[in-house]
C-alpha cells in the first residue's frame, strides 16, 4: 500500500484553497416564476390520474409536455446562470408548526430556490427526464397500465423537483417522501409478478429506515437552528461559533442526516433495493439512476455541503462519509463483474458511481461530486435505454441471451459502446473529467484533511481505491458490451433495431454523454464551478486550478486497463467468451454472487430473527389473551342467552300460557251455565230480577 | 181512585205469565203466557194513566201499540213454531236446545 502512495506522490501538485464567494443577481422574472417547475409536473400527475385515459396519447403527451416545459425552462436558466450566477429564493407562508410552550415555533413555508445548486439539478431532471419520457413512450407501448405508469412517473419527476427546490428541510422532506412513493409505485409496476412487488415492498422499507435518520437529523437541525430555513442553518454555520447550539449537536446531526442520504443514495450497507428495483420497467431505472431519486442524497448533502466542511460543526461526520463511499465503489463494482443481468450491471455500476460521488463529497470536493452527479445522468440514462432497447428487442435481461446484437441493433449498439466509454472515463468522454476532479479531489483531502486524526493517510488509502474503482469500472463495462453486441447470438427470435422514437433519445444523450464533461475542463473551462457555486452562502472548497496531469494519466491508465483485460477475457476470442465468463474464482465468486451475504445477512441476521419471535409473540397474544376476550365473551354471551331463554320460556311465557289456562277454565265453568234450553235462561233472569229487586227493597 | 187492585191484577197476571214461561212444556202455551205478561203490563200501563191523568193518555196509547206489537210477535211465533214442529215433529222446548254451542 505504500508503494502505491509513493507511487502518487509525484504527481500531488499545487492546489488553490479558497471559498469561492460569488456575486449573485436576483433572476428576475425567471426566477419568480421558477415555482412552476415543481408544480407543472405535478399537475399533470393529478391531470393524468383524471383525464389520462380520455386524453390524445392516454396521458403520454401530458406527462412528455410536461417534462419538456420543465427541460426548456431549466436550460434557460441554466444558461441565465452561467452569465449571472442566480441566488434566489421565493416562500409562500403556509402556516405554522410546534408548540409555544417549548418556545419554538417554526414558520411552515412553500418555497422554491433558484440557485446554482438547484438550477443544476433542474436541467438534470428537466433534460435527462424529457428524453427518457420521450423514449418510454416507445418502450412502453403496449402496456396493461400505461396512463398509470405515466401518472406515477410524472409523479416521480415532479416529486425530485419539489426536492431540489426546496429551500427548507421540510419541503425537502415532502419531496423526498413524493420520491420514495413514486420509485414504490413504478419498480412495483408490473405487480403480477410478486418479485416484482417485493421489490418494491424493499426499496420502500430501506429507505424508510433510512428516513428516520433523515428525520432526526432535521430535527435536531432545526431545534438548535430555530428554522428549517438552508439560507438560516448556513447563516449560524457561517459564523463558525463552535459554542452555537448547533455545533454542540452537529455531529449526530450530520450522522443522521448521512443516513438519511444513505438510503436515497444507496450506499453500503442500504444499497441492497436498488438492484432489485430492476424489476421496475427500465426507463424508470434510467430516470431512477440518472436524474432522480439516488441523485437525492448526493444532491443534499451537497445542499448541506457548509454544514459537514466547516470545522467545529459536522466536520467529523467527513470520515464516516468517505469510508461508506468508498466501500460502497469497491464492492459493488465487484459485485457487477459477476452479474448476467444486463440491468443489474448497470444497477452496480450505478452504486459504485455513486460511491465516488458521496466519496468526493465526503473528501470535501463539493464541485467535483456534482460533476460527476450531473455527466453520470447522462451517460449512465443513456446505458440503461440502451439496456432497454436490447431487452425490447431479445425480450431478455440475461446476457448469456444477447451477444452478437452489434449487426441488429447499429444504433443501440454505437450508443452504449459511447455510454461505456464514458462512464469508463476514457479522454475525452465526460466521465473523464468528472472522474478526475474527484480523484483530484481525493488526492487534495489525502495532503489537507488533517482535522480527523489520521485524516490524511485514509484519504490517500481512499484515492487507491478510487483509482482501482475506475479499473473495475472499464473492466465490467467491457465485459458488458462483449456480451451483449459482440460474439455470437444466443437468443430467440430475430433482435431488431428498435423504433426512432427510442433511437432518437439515445442519439442525443450519446451527444450529451460526449460533450458535457466539456464544460469543466480544470484551467480551461469552469462553467460548472462557476454554475454551483452560485449560492446565498459560501462555499469553502479545493479547486484545482489545472488538469493535473499525472492522476489524469494514472485514472486513464487504469481504465485502459480494463479494457484491455476485458478484451482478452472476453473480446479476443468471440467463440469462447461464454466459457471464459463462466469461470470462476473460488471463495471470491460466491461471495460476489451472494453479493457479500448481505441481503442473507438482513434476511436471516435481522428480519427473520425479528419477524419470529414477533409473529410468536402475535400468536401467543392473539392465542392467549385476544382469543380469551373473545371466548369469555361468548361464553357469558351463551350464559346471559340461557338465562334469557330460561325467562322467555318460564316467565314471559308462563304468563302467557297462564292467562291463558286460566281464561279457558273460566269458560269450560261458564259453558256448564249454556244449556240452550230458553226457559232455564228465563228462569235465571227472572232470579236475578228478583234478587235484584229484593236487594234494592231491603238495602 | 184507588190504583192497588189493578196493579195487584196486574202483578198477578204477570205471575203467571212467568209461571207459565217457566213450566210449560209446549211452545204454544209458553207464547200464549209470554200473551199474559203483556197484557199485564197493558193492564198497569192504563191504570198509571188514568191514575196520572195524562192529558196525552200517554199510557194507553203505550198499551195500543204493545197490543200491536204483541199481535205481529205472535204471528212470528207461531210461524217459528210450526215450522219447528214440522221439521222435528214436536214443539216441547226442552227437546228445542239447538241454542247450546
Amino acid at each position: 500500500m505504500t508503494a502505491l502512495f509513493a507511487l502518487a506522490a509525484p504527481f500531488l501538485l499545487a492546489a488553490e484553497e479558497g471559498g469561492h464567494a460569488v456575486e449573485t443577481v436576483d433572476g428576475g422574472f425567471m426566477a419568480h416564476w421558477a415555482w412552476l417547475i415543481p408544480v407543472v409536473p405535478m399537475v399533470a400527475t393529478f391531470a393524468i390520474v383524471l383525464f389520462g385515459k380520455r386524453s390524445p396519447w392516454k396521458g403520454w403527451g401530458m406527462a412528455w409536455a410536461s417534462m419538456g416545459f420543465v427541460a426548456v425552462y431549466s436550460v434557460i436558466l441554466f444558461i441565465m446562470n452561467l452569465n449571472d450566477p442566480i441566488a434566489y429564493q421565493g416562500a409562500v407562508s403556509i402556516g405554522e408548526i410546534g408548540a409555544d410552550g417549548l418556545g419554538n415555533i417554526f414558520g411552515l413555508e412553500w418555497g422554491w430556490m433558484v440557485d446554482g445548486l438547484s438550477i443544476m439539478m433542474y436541467l438534470v431532471v428537466g433534460v435527462v427526464g424529457f428524453l427518457v419520457f420521450t423514449y418510454a413512450k416507445g418502450y412502453m407501448e403496449g402496456d396493461i397500465r400505461y396512463t398509470w405508469f405515466f401518472a406515477s412517473f410524472a409523479l416521480f419527476g415532479g416529486g425530485m423537483l419539489v426536492l431540489v427546490s426546496a429551500p427548507n428541510l421540510i419541503q425537502l422532506i415532502v419531496g423526498w417522501e413524493l420520491v420514495g412513493v413514486a420509485s414504490y409505485l413504478l419498480i412495483g409496476h408490473y405487480w403480477e409478478d410478486h418479485d416484482n412487488s417485493s421489490a418494491g415492498i424493499k426499496a420502500f422499507l430501506v429507505n424508510k429506515v433510512a428516513d428516520v435518520g433523515l428525520f432526526i437529523g432535521a430535527i435536531i437541525i432545526g431545534l438548535s437552528v430555530g428554522s428549517f430555513r438552508f439560507t438560516d442553518i448556513m447563516e449560524v454555520v457561517s459564523h463558525g461559533d463552535t459554542h452555537s447550539t448547533l455545533a454542540q449537536y452537529s455531529f449526530w446531526a450530520g450522522l443522521a442526516i448521512f443516513i438519511g442520504a444513505m438510503g436515497k443514495s444507496a450506499q453500503f450497507p442500504l444499497h441492497v433495493w436498488l438492484p432489485d428495483a430492476m424489476a421496475g420497467p427500465t426507463p424508470v431505472s434510467a430516470l431512477m439512476h440518472a436524474a432522480t431519486m439516488v441523485t437525492a442524497g448526493v444532491y443534499l448533502l451537497g445542499r448541506l455541503f457548509p454544514f459537514f466542511s466547516t470545522p467545529g460543526f459536522a466536520d467529523d461526520v467527513r470520515w464516516i462519509i468517505i469510508i461508506i463511499g468508498t466501500l460502497t465503489l469497491f464492492l459493488t463494482g465487484l459485485i457487477a463483474l459477476v452479474q448476467d443481468d444486463i440491468k443489474k450491471v448497470l444497477a452496480y455500476s450505478t452504486l459504485s458511481q455513486l460511491g465516488y460521488m458521496v466519496t468526493a463529497m465526503g473528501a470535501g470536493a463539493y464541485t467535483a461530486g456534482l460533476f460527476h452527479l450531473f455527466t453520470h445522468a447522462f451517460f449512465k440514462s443513456l446505458l440503461f435505454l440502451c439496456a432497454g432497447s436490447v431487452i425490447h428487442s431479445v425480450h431478455s435481461n440475461n446476457m448469456s441471451d444477447m451477444g452478437g446484437l452489434r449487426k441488429h441493433m447499429p444504433y443501440t449498439f454505437w450508443t452504449f459502446v459511447i455510454g461505456s466509454a464514458a462512464l469508463a472515463g476514457i479522454v475525452p468522454l465526460a466521465g473523464f473529467w468528472s472522474k478526475d476532479e474527484i480523484l483530484a479531489g481525493i488526492q487534495y483531502a489525502g495532503g489537507n484533511y488533517t482535522t480527523v486524526e489520521g485524516g490524511a493517510a485514509l484519504a490517500n488509502f481512499v484515492l487507491v481505491v478510487a483509482i482501482g474503482g475506475a479499473f473495475i469500472t472499464a473492466f465490467y463495462m467491457m465485459r458488458a458490451v462483449s456480451l451483449t453486441f459482440f460474439g455470437t447470438y444466443k437468443g430467440h427470435g430475430h433482435p431488431h433495431e428498435s423504433p426512432k422514437i427510442m433511437t432518437y433519445p439515445l442519439v442525443a444523450l450519446a451527444f450529451f454523454s460526449v460533450v458535457i464533461g466539456w464544460i469543466n475542463i480544470p484551467g480551461v473551462t469552469e462553467f460548472h464551478t462557476k454554475g454551483v457555486s452560485a449560492l446565498f452562502y459560501t462555499i469553502t472548497e479545493h479547486h484545482a486550478t489545472g488538469i493535473n496531469y499525472g492522476l489524469a494519466l494514472l485514472g486513464t491508465l487504469a481504465a485502459v486497463g480494463g479494457v484491455v483485460i476485458g478484451y482478452f477475457l472476453w473480446f479476443a476470442d468471440k467463440e469462447t467468451q461464454q466459457e471464459r465468463d463462466r469461470f470462476r474464482i473460488p471463495v471470491l465468486y460466491p461471495l460476489l454472487e451472494h453479493k457479500y451475504y448481505i441481503d442473507d445477512f438482513y434476511m436471516d441476521g435481522i428480519i427473520r430473527p425479528i419477524r419470529g419471535p414477533v409473529a410468536r409473540g402475535v400468536d401467543w397474544f392473539n392465542g392467549h389473551v385476544i382469543d380469551l376476550v373473545v371466548n369469555g365473551a361468548g361464553f357469558l354471551a351463551t350464559r346471559l342467552a340461557r338465562l334469557v331463554y330460561w325467562f322467555d320460556q318460564r316467565g314471559v311465557d308462563g304468563a302467557i300460557n297462564a292467562s291463558a289456562a286460566a281464561a279457558g277454565g273460566s269458560g269450560g265453568l261458564l259453558r256448564l251455565l249454556q244449556t240452550g234450553r230458553v226457559q232455564q235462561y228465563v228462569f235465571l233472569i227472572v232470579t236475578g230480577v228478583v234478587v235484584l229487586v229484593a236487594g234494592f227493597i231491603i238495602f | 181512585m184507588i190504583i192497588n187492585q189493578f196493579l195487584l191484577l196486574g202483578a198477578a197476571l204477570f205471575s203467571l205469565g212467568v209461571y207459565g214461561v217457566l213450566s210449560r212444556r209446549n211452545a204454544v202455551l209458553v207464547l200464549l203466557s209470554v200473551e199474559l205478561m203483556l197484557a199485564a203490563v197493558n193492564i198497569n200501563l192504563v191504570a198509571f194513566d188514568r191514575v196520572n191523568q195524562d192529558v196525552m193518555a200517554g199510557g194507553q196509547v203505550f198499551a195500543l201499540f204493545i197490543i200491536a206489537v204483541a199481535a205481529a210477535e205472535v204471528g212470528i211465533g207461531l210461524a217459528i213454531v210450526l215450522l219447528i214442529f214440522r221439521t222435528r215433529r214436536t214443539a216441547n222446548v226442552d227437546e228445542l236446545d239447538l241454542m247450546k254451542l
